[in-house]
């Protein structure tokens, strides 16, 4: 079985001025392709930290992070901006979409960057749009669209170019209850289809439609548990 | 990532805030303009001078007499009477440089008509002076060799004096007295307006030579001339020609090493130079007055971009969460900055080039606007893109990703 992510010992440490912050105590844990996992943990239980280190936004001050068979510790800025380009998708709580943007051209971004030309954009940004019910809205800016179908844009975007990881930070913090059941609806549908999907949550409700659950205080992990039959079998490392 | 794409990401942040954007560019578009309409205003004067000193005619050489000592007093330069009509035959004759040389005599007095009266410069003059000066006659006739030759009684008015003994009548044909002496006006010269000393040129009248040294000068040698004006046979040959009138009149004067010479040249294409020289000077301060204008419009661009920046600070993390490179963010904030400064360079290309036009059509003023200004305008308003960009463009790439996409 190939893992998509192995962390080994990955610690972060951050220094304010003289003073030393421990966010992660050496975390270690392995994600299966088609895992389904939420991360959860209070504030300040460093899941937040994991999941920068886990996008390649930030970089572990010890470990080893293996993403998709490669060793990400000794990328520069650039390769790591490809790998997240490449390999990762987001899906944040506040959407971050382009405001005046059509919802097309959000969904296109990350093929901009990775030198895709205008044409197979386009196909492959409507078919996204497609794929997370969007179909025929990809004119809509972004101030046009309610937050869920907003969300949905994002996740469009975080599908686009096939990512081998989907990593969302609280995809539902910012939606009432029903359009959260959607957007977990559509997340499941997603793995189904099997992409490997991350999720830091802190509501157990919305940890409960993943497969697996990893929580997280004071920088370690204290449980890792498989918790529902939509989950191939993960194990921790 | 494509340029072309990078570019439409650019329009449509400048569209975003066209307001802000355009009065962000206004600064770059009065400096342009003024730079260009500097320019155009710059290169008519230079233009107007070259006019002016190509009507004094081209290649010209002046050779007037040395300074004679009478008592103690010295007279200073052209003072003596020391060139003939003889050594200007022999200039032209004897210097294979010279192309034509006319000896010249300048008195001034009143010229009278019927009940009018004017003041002006009186020239004795051959015909070689008038195609030296390219100087034609508008009616009537020139002076010939034979007016000379013959010291006959005629003479040619500038349009000046025309206008202020004549009126609106004719004037060929008609009588008028100078010293007392009548001459019939042959031939009214065609309008030469001002020199570039700024002296009218039209206001003159002349004789024949040989008129003018017998019956206008009481000099006890007749055969004198005032100055000569000698034409080289191109511009290269102006220095030859110099020598060579020199060591024609050292040789024809007697003047042998160590004695002053009794007469000097002067080579008018170093007047030239000068007037070249004051008006290039002139274009430069104006285009340091413009080119402040368009620093300070720079700085209301750096200005303005470090806002974007700190305002699109989550767009830049979005942008590099899902994969832009510090150099994606970089070109997109560079591109925007002088995509700004260019439209703003090219509306002022437009503004100024329409300025120089209408301050040329109300006063009168020859306006140029060169090819060779517009492009640099155009590339420099470019260069202020780049130099003012760059500052923001940097700090927006540097950017923490994590740090942007939690901006609020």
């Amino acid at each position: 079985m190939s893992n998509v992510i192995t962390l080994n010992g990955i610690s972060r440490v951050f220094t304010m001025g003289d003073q030393q912050f421990e966010a992660l105590k050496g975390i270690s844990f392995g994600v299966d392709a088609g895992e389904f996992v939420a991360i959860m943990g209070a504030s300040g239980s460093g899941k937040s930290t994991c999941m920068n280190i886990l996008g390649c936004l930030d970089r572990p001050t010890s470990g080893e992070y293996h993403l998709d068979g490669l060793d990400v510790g000794g990328l520069d800025p650039n390769q790591l901006a490809a790998i997240r380009n490449r390999k990762l998708g987001f899906v944040f709580q506040g959407f971050n979409l382009l405001a005046r943007t059509p919802a097309v051209e959000n969904v296109e971004l990350p093929l901009v960057y990775s030198g895709i030309h205008a044409k197979e954009r386009r196909k492959r940004a409507l078919a996204a749009l497609e794929q997370v019910g969007l179909a025929g809205k990809e004119g809509n800016h972004t101030s046009q669209l309610s937050g869920g179908q907003q969300q949905r844009v994002a996740i469009a975007r975080a599908l686009i170019n096939n990512p081998a990881l989907i990593l969302a930070d609280e995809p539902t913090g910012n939606l009432d209850s029903s359009t959260s059941e959607e957007i977990m609806k559509l997340f499941t549908s997603l793995n189904q289809q099997g992409i490997t999907i991350i999720m830091v949550t802190h509501e157990t409700d919305v940890a409960a439609f993943a497969g697996r659950r990893i929580t997280f205080r004071d920088g370690r992990i204290i449980s890792d548990s498989l918790t529902g039959p939509t989950s191939p079998a993960g194990r921790p490392v | 990532m494509d340029l072309l794409q990078t570019l439409k990401i650019a329009l449509r942040a400048l569209r975003t805030n066209k307001m802000r954007s355009f009065l962000t560019m206004l600064g770059i578009i009065i400096g342009i303009a003024a730079v260009i309409a500097m320019m155009a205003v710059g290169a008519g004067a230079s233009h107007v001078i070259a006019q002016q000193i190509a009507s004094i005619g081209s290649n010209i050489i002046l050779v007037v007499p040395g300074s004679t000592t009478s008592g103690g007093l010295r007279m200073g330069s052209g003072g003596a009477q020391t060139l003939t009509s003889d050594d200007v035959r022999a200039i032209m004759n004897e210097c294979p440089s010279v192309a034509l040389a006319s000896g010249t005599t300048r008195t001034t007095s009143q010229v009278v008509y019927g009940n009018m009266n004017w003041s002006t410069l009186i020239m004795g003059a051959t015909p070689e002076l008038f195609e030296i000066r390219e100087w034609p006659v508008v009616s009537g006739r020139s002076i010939s060799q034979q007016d000379v030759d013959g010291a006959a009684k005629v003479c040619l008015l500038g349009q000046t004096v025309v206008d202020n003994l004549f009126g609106a009548d004719d004037p060929i044909g008609k009588m008028v007295r100078i010293k007392k002496v009548p001459f019939t006006v042959v031939g009214v010269l065609e309008q030469k307006g001002q020199s570039p000393q700024g002296t009218d040129q039209d206001d003159a009248v002349f004789v024949p030579l040989r008129t003018a040294q017998i019956k206008l000068s009481r000099s006890s040698f007749p055969n004198t001339v005032g100055a000569v004006i000698v034409q080289a046979k191109s511009e290269a040959l102006l220095d030859k020609s110099e020598e060579e009138i020199t060591s024609l009149l050292n040789q024809r004067h007697r003047i042998t090493n160590g004695k002053e010479p009794d007469f000097s040249t002067r080579n008018l294409s170093e007047i030239l130079a000068v007037a070249e020289q004051s008006s290039k000077a002139m274009s430069l301060l104006l285009g340091a007055v413009a080119s402040i204008s368009l620093i300070v419009g720079g700085i209301g661009i750096m200005n303005i971009m470090l806002v974007s920046v700190t305002e699109r600070t989550r767009e830049i993390g979005i942008r590099m969460a899902i994969g832009a490179r510090r150099n994606d963010i970089l070109l997109q904030f560079m591109t925007e900055a002088v995509l700004l400064t260019m439209i703003g360079g090219i509306i002022g290309i437009l503004l100024g080039a329409g300025g120089a036009m209408i301050v040329s059509r109300i006063l009168d003023w020859p306006t140029l606007i060169s090819v060779q200004s517009v492009t640099v305008a155009f590339f420099f308003s470019a260069a202020v893109g780049i130099f003012f960009g760059f500052y923001p463009a940097r700090k927006a790439a540097g950017l923490n990703p994590i740090d942007a996409l939690r901006y609020e």
